[in-house]
């Protein structure tokens, strides 16, 4: 299976290889979408993993212990379908085509699976239907 | 075969009109002739729900006692037009206070639509007539004398498309355009937009009844910057911004689904607004017309990055494929219009029509021949004035 995580480092875990001990233990392959890293600030990590299930719930289990953050990218995106007009606003700047609309109905489709967190929907919807959740 | 408006009427008002969509007959032209629909079908509604920036609402909000010259008017901390009369304002769709620039006059437009209380602060500077100075006071759509949607320039016939080729992310009324070129966006729905299936306004005038955000409206004039003077393809149909509409009609009848306020992020307050225009089929060049399908709408690719530079052509075919090719690269297309509020409207202007309760309206006044768009040329001095000192 599949699954995107937006990964959150406390400042104590800057010194320990992470992602390192995660191939090594669980030999799941990690896609590293984005980071943000600095010494001595809180880290951010957005990578998909992709494992058997029972490894993957063993990887999240993991990741708890150390104190880093796992929050699924599907659960962060929340959008106020019934306000929509499918105007097609937030398909045109979304290029890893989560949002997408087309024939034959032109309703707006959301794959939050393809969902990268760029944040482009924020500020692209006119209405401002989207939010996404910074815990 | 012509038909006049009466008979049409006729047939509208006994139950037996045949209406369809303007997708409905360009899939029918497919196999039937110009002629031969002119003879079958009466009716073609068109249908488009975009951003139409120039537009707003007239409100009388009725006299306080003691009664105010109203002068600088807010409405929910909107400035609004405080240049007419005492109690009347304008809303434009654009309007916005310049510190919380994401709520404008269309949001309060929606809101006064959907039936919500508007705070009302108005200021007068007191007159023998007006004594009072400051005023402070909720208003809704129950308290108000008129209120009507009255939008100078709506429905664009045909519209560029938008594309990028800087490096950097542009904010445009025309969507969130990203760098080079990985985007382009179009705002017309092609073969259902209400202008493209009467190229020429033969039936859309002065007195023109349309569906308007889901109320009985009227084409109150041609709208501004009509423009007859563009390069039309071989279809008859202008490949770029040409004619428009000036439309009203009563606010209070209209449906926020129809009609929503929007914020363009770094651009501004806008106005969502549904039209649906009937066609009356009234002769062979009114079918053929209609009949027009979305490869034969083209229209002007131009780069927003650049001062509008003409980057190619493309047709509204390609454009909803969710691809075009421009100088031998794919780009990734979106409208920015919906088409599928489009085609409700149409479908909802269809029922209406079928069921007797729209009746059609022949032109008053037709649309204007041979305009053309004014540069505004920037000059030092005055050519023509009556002032007698020109200088400070």
């Amino acid at each position: 299976m599949k699954r995107k995580y937006m990964l959150s480092f406390p400042e104590c875990t800057g010194s320990q290889p992470v992602i390192h001990d995660l191939i090594k233990r669980f030999d799941i392959c990690i896609n590293i979408i984005k980071a943000e890293i600095a010494p001595g600030m809180d880290a951010s990590m957005l990578a998909e993993f992709t494992a058997p299930e029972e490894d993957m719930a063993r990887t999240v289990e993991f990741l708890g212990n150390l104190g880093v953050g796992t929050a699924l990218v599907t659960d962060k995106i929340i959008f106020r379908e019934e306000r929509c007009i499918a105007c097609g606003n937030c398909a045109l700047a979304c290029f890893p085509k989560a949002l997408t609309i087309g024939p034959p109905d032109w309703k707006l489709s959301l794959r939050k699976e393809n969902c990268i967190l760029c944040k482009l929907c924020l500020t692209a919807c006119p209405q401002k239907l989207f939010t996404i959740t910074t815990d | 075969m012509s038909k006049t408006y009466q008979q049409i009427n006729e047939r509208i008002k006994n139950g037996e009109a045949v209406v369809l969509t303007a997708e409905e007959v360009s899939q029918l032209a497919r196999t039937m002739p110009p002629e031969e629909i002119a003879e079958k079908v009466d009716v073609v509604t068109t249908g488009t729900f975009g951003a139409m920036c120039s537009s707003g609402a007239f409100i009388n909000f009725g006299h306080s006692e003691p009664p105010i010259r109203m002068e600088r008017i807010e409405l929910n901390g909107v400035g609004v037009s405080g240049g007419l009369a005492a109690v009347d304002t304008y809303i434009g769709a654009a309007d916005c206070n310049p510190a919380n620039p994401a709520y404008g006059g269309g949001h309060i437009i929606e809101e006064f639509v959907d039936g919500k209380d508007i705070l009302l602060e108005a200021w007068g500077k007191g007159t023998d007539c007006y004594p009072r100075k400051h005023i402070r006071t909720y208003i809704n759509r129950d308290t108000v004398n008129e209120a009507c949607l009255y939008n100078p320039r709506n429905a664009y016939q045909n519209y560029n498309v938008a594309t990028n080729t800087t490096d950097r992310t542009l904010h445009t009324y025309m969507g969130t355009l990203l760098p080079r070129m990985k985007n382009a966006s179009y705002s017309t729905s092609g073969e259902l937009s209400p202008l493209l299936n009467d190229p020429e306004c033969r039936t859309i005038g002065l007195g023109t009844r349309i569906f308007l955000a889901g109320a009985e409206g009227y084409v109150a004039w041609n709208g501004t910057q009509f423009d007859t003077a563009k390069e039309v393809n071989g279809h008859g149909i202008p490949t770029g911004n040409a004619r428009t509409i000036a439309v009203i009609g009563d606010l209070r009848e209209m449906r926020t689904e129809y009609l929503r306020g929007v914020y363009y992020e770094r651009y501004g307050c806008s106005l969502f607004v549904g039209i649906g225009v009937p066609i009356p089929i009234l002769d062979t060049d009114l079918a053929r017309r209609v009949s027009i399908r979305n490869e034969q709408i083209e229209t002007t690719v131009v780069d927003y990055g650049n001062g509008n530079a003409v980057l190619g052509r493309t047709d509204y075919a390609a454009l909803q494929s969710g691809e075009i090719e421009i100088g031998g690269r794919r780009i990734r297309t979106s409208p920015v219009s919906s088409i599928s509020k489009a085609r409700e409207i149409a479908e909802l202007l269809k029922e209406r029509i079928r069921s007797g309760r729209f009746l059609l309206s022949a032109p008053v006044r037709p649309m204007p021949a041979g305009t053309a768009m004014k540069k505004l040329r920037i000059r030092e001095t005055p050519e023509r004035t009556d002032r007698k000192t020109q200088e400070p």
